[in-house]
């Protein structure tokens, strides 16, 4: 195996930019300057990144999948990474663990792959529950090219059927932070079944007879009428119940979630297919689903009031539903979350704010703190930009912040400090240092791990901008 | 390849950051991935440093790696440099640069910088944290005292009459288990029987103080793992004795008084006599007999458990039934005390094999880890920390040292005053019917955790997944020790509310610890509103009124 993630298929009228310009420039290029659909201009930085590896991801993916486990192959870094980070170790054996490479297996291939597998054997004899195991490579595993992907298609062949083995790249040479969950699922797509009545033929891996993308191909050709809605990225369960209930009225369905509850039960996908992104680092997996047939409904993240009824709105619209019936059916969930967010908008309005790349969230939470809080956008940094999906919410974003891609943190903490924000969102190792010098800060990563999307949510996530602010005026020490 | 779950030490280079962050004007340039940053947080967060670890990663990504990783090298150094304008760095690789094979060191050296350059060899597939720390505080020593050692032959001069006998003390780094307090109180204790302290290091120490090492008369090895080896270079080099009890405990404090007196010339007994503690009283109280023979299982460092072990059985009239240690480069020590103590001796960082050690055992209280921690919270067994790796709440704010008379006095507080709390047990075993005794409940110095069912108690994920990093620990928040069904039998005058199915399941998927107070929110919102049955609407409605949380 190359030490890569899956590579983003080429498809036809895809705005998908390719895999490798993911950071914006080659080696040794020099930061520089570029811009977002023509308008912000973007700064794009290479330099030191301080933020985590795909790996990370695992935190929330054991969550959401309970009957999967996550197997890294990669040193005691990566297994300090997770117990770092994943912090809470109420379970003795959690759905996740590491595969140590040592010494020994650094002197010959052949070793490593027994090695794997007799790790392998022993996972699975005492975790009989696990229905799919991943294995997750890491920096070391892809520089000495251990191949994951083969070594996963002869284990699932030898489980026989009882368990699934998928491999995926969550390593800090090739992922950042969530695209982790990014690479994991679109591991996962090839093996979801196609739906009934789906033109078998469309569901081929690399085949380019998609009906999604053959009407990319030939604008004008009428879509194929929506059978299924495919959420994709992982949500709260809350959450996914809350908008369950929404496009339940709505008429909108059957909708499906992505990645499931559980990961044996995947969701069937195929033309007619339409598919809503609601977190956006997904975007590898919105490739692999866009050469299944499925088709990508363009919409602003369901963030705050306004970005959630874009959503819905556009996804509605899919099924004909109109705008009107759209307002209608959600009046009230839109009033509570205006009134929610409205609480903390005495708090944040006319308050600058600063965001450090982490998630690829930065954009999307700029908008709404921006149109619904009144804040100024100062800088917002996001590791990775995807221009296509991006594109409504660069739209939508207030102003003329700064925006930045990459990153070089010396020189962002440089400019951070001469911003001199009200408020900073940055990772948790510059947070403390941050604060002693007198700046608020938020916990980025808070924002991956807390429900904060649709109506209900809205004035929770109004809330974790506002509570440093508070904390700050607050306290007298 | 081995499987892990949990680990007891990081990576060597995180050692090596240990040293660097307790130092000042240390720069650390690091071969390596963005990921590997995350080790930023264990200072910032765990230890609540103000600043950042003084680490530059050089974050390479899987496109360089065709290329120049080297260059990309060359110039974190050189702009590290020039930005923070260290007195000295380290250069060195992380697991993955290790694999590609630069040469860090060399490459540092070759630029010429105006600074000593110290390239840090940590073989990331064979050692450990540990080691790393070790390993880089002798590097430093090395390189930086070596210039000022005196011909091998030459016989160290006699101290100057009338001059104070002076000591190093050796081994506190960033990161470590009350490294900070330990040594304000071994500093104390010295000064107060006459000895003065030049330099504290690495935590607080420069450049220039590594340099002028050589001129106390002795060394006081506080950390083995962490300055055993250099301060056996300087034994060698200057020709410092060194100290090497650990003075933990009260029994350890005098043996370390009187080998300090041996070195510096002093007059032991009356250094010992000098020493105030509580233990010995407290200790021989009669409130204190009940402590006799509790069965006490020890696990952490080499250092602390071993030393742990003689306080327990000779200080607090404990049983000891367990003794171990993760860090293998100690374990001659620990078979040693092991022997002592009639146990078997437990050298493994493997978690699991230290849990079922544990559950054989079947201990009182456990003096542990951070892990053991865990294991304690599982097994309903009463814990504390004595060795790291540790956790945000190991860093107090009040002073609290182990070592020395105070340490002393923490010690017997710490591990009887959950002991003590043990007499709830028999409460809690005679009211099992009180609704604050409920069955998830343990007791409350036991922190709450509902460990059973995690589809419950996080509602899935990302969200729900309690905070987080170093800090989170799932709360032991008052709502989450009282069970649901005793609040909603709670008599009130008006028409209880009805919880419909769908919403009953809904309320469910709130986290575990704030469950209770989102039941008694919505219960009285729809009082207050004069609904009699709770839907999931009136669930929201109820939140959006309370205003979230
Ligand atoms: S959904 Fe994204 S990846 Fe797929 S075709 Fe559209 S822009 Fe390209
Ligand atoms: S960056 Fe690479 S080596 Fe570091 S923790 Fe992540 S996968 Fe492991």
């Amino acid at each position: 195996m190359t030490p890569s993630t899956p590579s983003t298929p080429t498809i036809p009228g895809c705005t998908n930019p390719p895999a490798d310009t993911r950071d914006g420039a080659g080696p040794g290029a020099a930061n520089g300057t570029g811009t977002a659909n023509g308008e912000l201009p973007v700064l794009k930085e290479r330099g030191q990144r301080e933020v985590f590896c795909g790996l990370t991801g695992i935190i929330w993916l054991h969550r959401k999948m309970q009957d999967a486990f996550f197997l890294i192959i990669g040193s005691r870094t990566c297994a300090h990474l997770m117990q770092s980070a994943a912090g809470v170790m109420i379970f003795a054996e959690p759905r996740f663990g590491t595969a140590i490479i040592e010494e020994k297996d650094l002197a010959g291939m052949a070793d490593a792959n027994e090695e794997l597998d007799r790790v392998v054997t022993r996972l699975l004899e005492r975790r009989p529950e696990i229905r799919t195991l991943f294995l997750v490579g890491s920096c070391p595993s892809e520089v000495i090219k251990l191949d994951l992907a083969r070594a996963a298609q002869r284990l699932d062949a030898e489980a026989g059927g009882e368990v699934r083995v998928l491999s995926y790249s969550g390593s800090g040479i090739e992922t950042t932070f969530t695209q982790g969950e990014d690479t994991c699922l679109t591991s996962m797509v090839p093996h979801m079944p196609p739906h009934a009545g789906a033109d078998h033929s469309a569901s081929r891996p690399g085949g380019t007879n998609g009906s999604a993308a053959a009407r990319q191909a030939e604008p004008g050709t009428a879509a194929a009428p929506p059978t299924s809605l495919l959420v994709v990225g992982t949500i709260a369960d809350v959450v996914e119940d809350q908008f369950q209930r929404i496009f339940g009225e709505l008429g909108v369905g059957p909708v499906h979630f992505f990645p499931p509850r559980r990961s044996a039960e995947l969701p069937p996908i195929g033309p007619g297919t339409r598919m809503l992104m609601a977190q956006p680092w997904v975007n590898d997996t919105m490739a692999a689903l866009t050469q299944r047939g499925c088709e990508r409904i363009d919409a602003p993240f369901p963030f705050g009031v306004e970005g959630t009824t874009e959503w819905l709105v556009a996804a509605a619209a899919e099924w004909g539903i109109g705008r009107e019936r759209v307002m209608e059916v959600t009046a009230a969930a839109r009033e509570r979350g205006r009134k929610a967010v409205a609480r903390h908008r005495a708090t944040l309005e006319d308050r600058s704010i600063f965001f450090f790349p982490d998630s690829q969230i930065e954009i999307p939470l700029a908008r709404f703190l921006g149109r619904e809080l009144g804040m100024r956008l100062l800088e917002v940094g996001t590791p990775f930009l995807h221009r296509g999906h991006m594109a409504r919410e660069l739209a939508l974003l207030p102003g003329t912040p700064r925006l930045s891609e990459g990153q070089d943190v010396d020189r962002q903490l440089d400019r951070c400090r001469a911003d001199q924000p009200d408020l900073v969102v940055c990772g948790l190792g510059l947070a403390n240092p941050l604060e002693a010098e007198g700046l608020s800060t938020k916990w980025a990563i808070e924002l991956v791990f807390t429900p904060i999307h649709g109506y209900e949510q809205a004035g929770d996530l109004a809330e974790l901008f506002a509570r440093p602010l508070v904390r700050r005026e607050l306290l007298e020490v | 390849m081995e499987l892990t779950i949990w680990t007891y030490e990081g990576p060597p280079h995180v050692g090596a950051m240990r040293i660097a962050t307790a130092m000042k004007g240390v720069h650390y340039v690091l071969h390596a991935p963005q990921g590997d940053t995350y080790a930023d947080l264990l200072f910032t967060m765990i230890e609540r440093r103000d600043h950042r670890p003084p680490v530059t990663y050089t974050t390479f990504q899987a496109q360089d790696l065709g290329g120049d990783t080297a260059e990309l090298l060359k110039t974190a150094v050189r702009e590290a440099h020039e930005r923070f304008k260290p007195d000295v760095m380290l250069v060195g690789a992380s697991c993955t640069a290790e694999l590609i094979q630069d040469n860090p060191g060399g490459l540092a050296e070759s630029l010429g910088l105006p600074i000593p350059v110290v390239p840090l060899e940590l073989p990331a597939y064979q050692r450990k944290e540990n080691w790393g720390a070790s390993e880089t505080f002798y590097q430093l020593v090395r390189a930086l005292a070596a210039p000022h050692a005196p011909p091998p032959a030459e016989p160290r001069p006699e101290r100057p009459a009338g001059q104070a006998p002076s000591c190093n003390l050796l081994g506190p780094t960033a990161l470590g288990f009350r490294h900070r307090d330990d040594t304000a109180e071994i500093r104390r204790l010295l000064e107060a029987v006459g000895v003065e302290v030049r330099v504290v290091a690495p935590l607080g120490a420069t450049a220039h103080d590594l340099a002028r090492l050589g001129e106390a008369d002795f060394n006081v090895v506080l950390y083995p793992e962490v300055a055993h080896a250099a301060a056996s270079w300087l034994k060698r080099t200057f020709k410092q004795p060194m100290v090497t009890t650990v003075p933990i405990g009260v029994g350890a404090t005098r043996d370390f008084l009187r080998e300090v007196a041996v070195v510096a010339g002093l007059e032991a007994d009356s250094l010992v006599e000098r020493m105030h503690t509580q233990l010995p009283w407290y200790s021989r109280s009669v409130d204190s007999n009940y402590l006799t023979g509790k069965r006490v299982f020890i696990f952490g460092d080499a250092t602390h458990a071993v030393a742990a072990a003689r306080v327990a059985r000779d200080e607090m009239g404990f049983e000891v039934v367990g003794l171990g240690a993760y860090n293998r480069e100690f374990a001659r020590e620990v078979r040693a005390a092991a022997k002592e103590y009639g146990v078997e001796p437990l050298i493994t960082d493997d978690y699991l094999e230290v849990e079922e050690a544990i559950r054989e055992a079947a201990p009182e209280l456990i003096l542990g880890t951070q892990m053991e921690r865990h294991i304690a919270k599982r097994l309903g067994i009463f814990c504390q920390v004595i060795s790291a790796p540790v956790h945000v709440q190991d860093f107090p704010a009040r002073y609290s040292p182990l070592m020395g008379p105070e340490g002393a006095n923490v010690l017997f507080d710490s591990w009887v005053h959950p002991l003590m709390m043990g007499l709830e047990e028999h409460l809690l075993g005679m009211f099992q019917e009180d609704f604050e005794f409920g069955n998830d409940t343990l007791p409350s110095h036991l922190r709450a955790e509902v460990p059973n069912d995690p589809a419950t108690a996080n509602g899935g994920s990302p969200a729900g997944s309690a905070p987080v990093i170093p800090a989170a620990e799932p709360g032991a928040s008052a709502d989450s020790a009282v069970p649901a069904s005793a609040l909603a039998a709670e008599p009130d005058g008006d028409i209880d509310p009805e919880w419909n199915a769908e919403a009953e399941k809904e309320l469910g998927k709130i986290p575990f610890f704030v469950r209770g107070k989102a039941r008694r929110n919505t219960e009285r919102f729809a009082r207050e509103q004069g609904v009699v049955e709770i839907s999931v609407d009136t669930l929201y409605e109820a939140k959006a009124h309370f205003g979230g949380r």
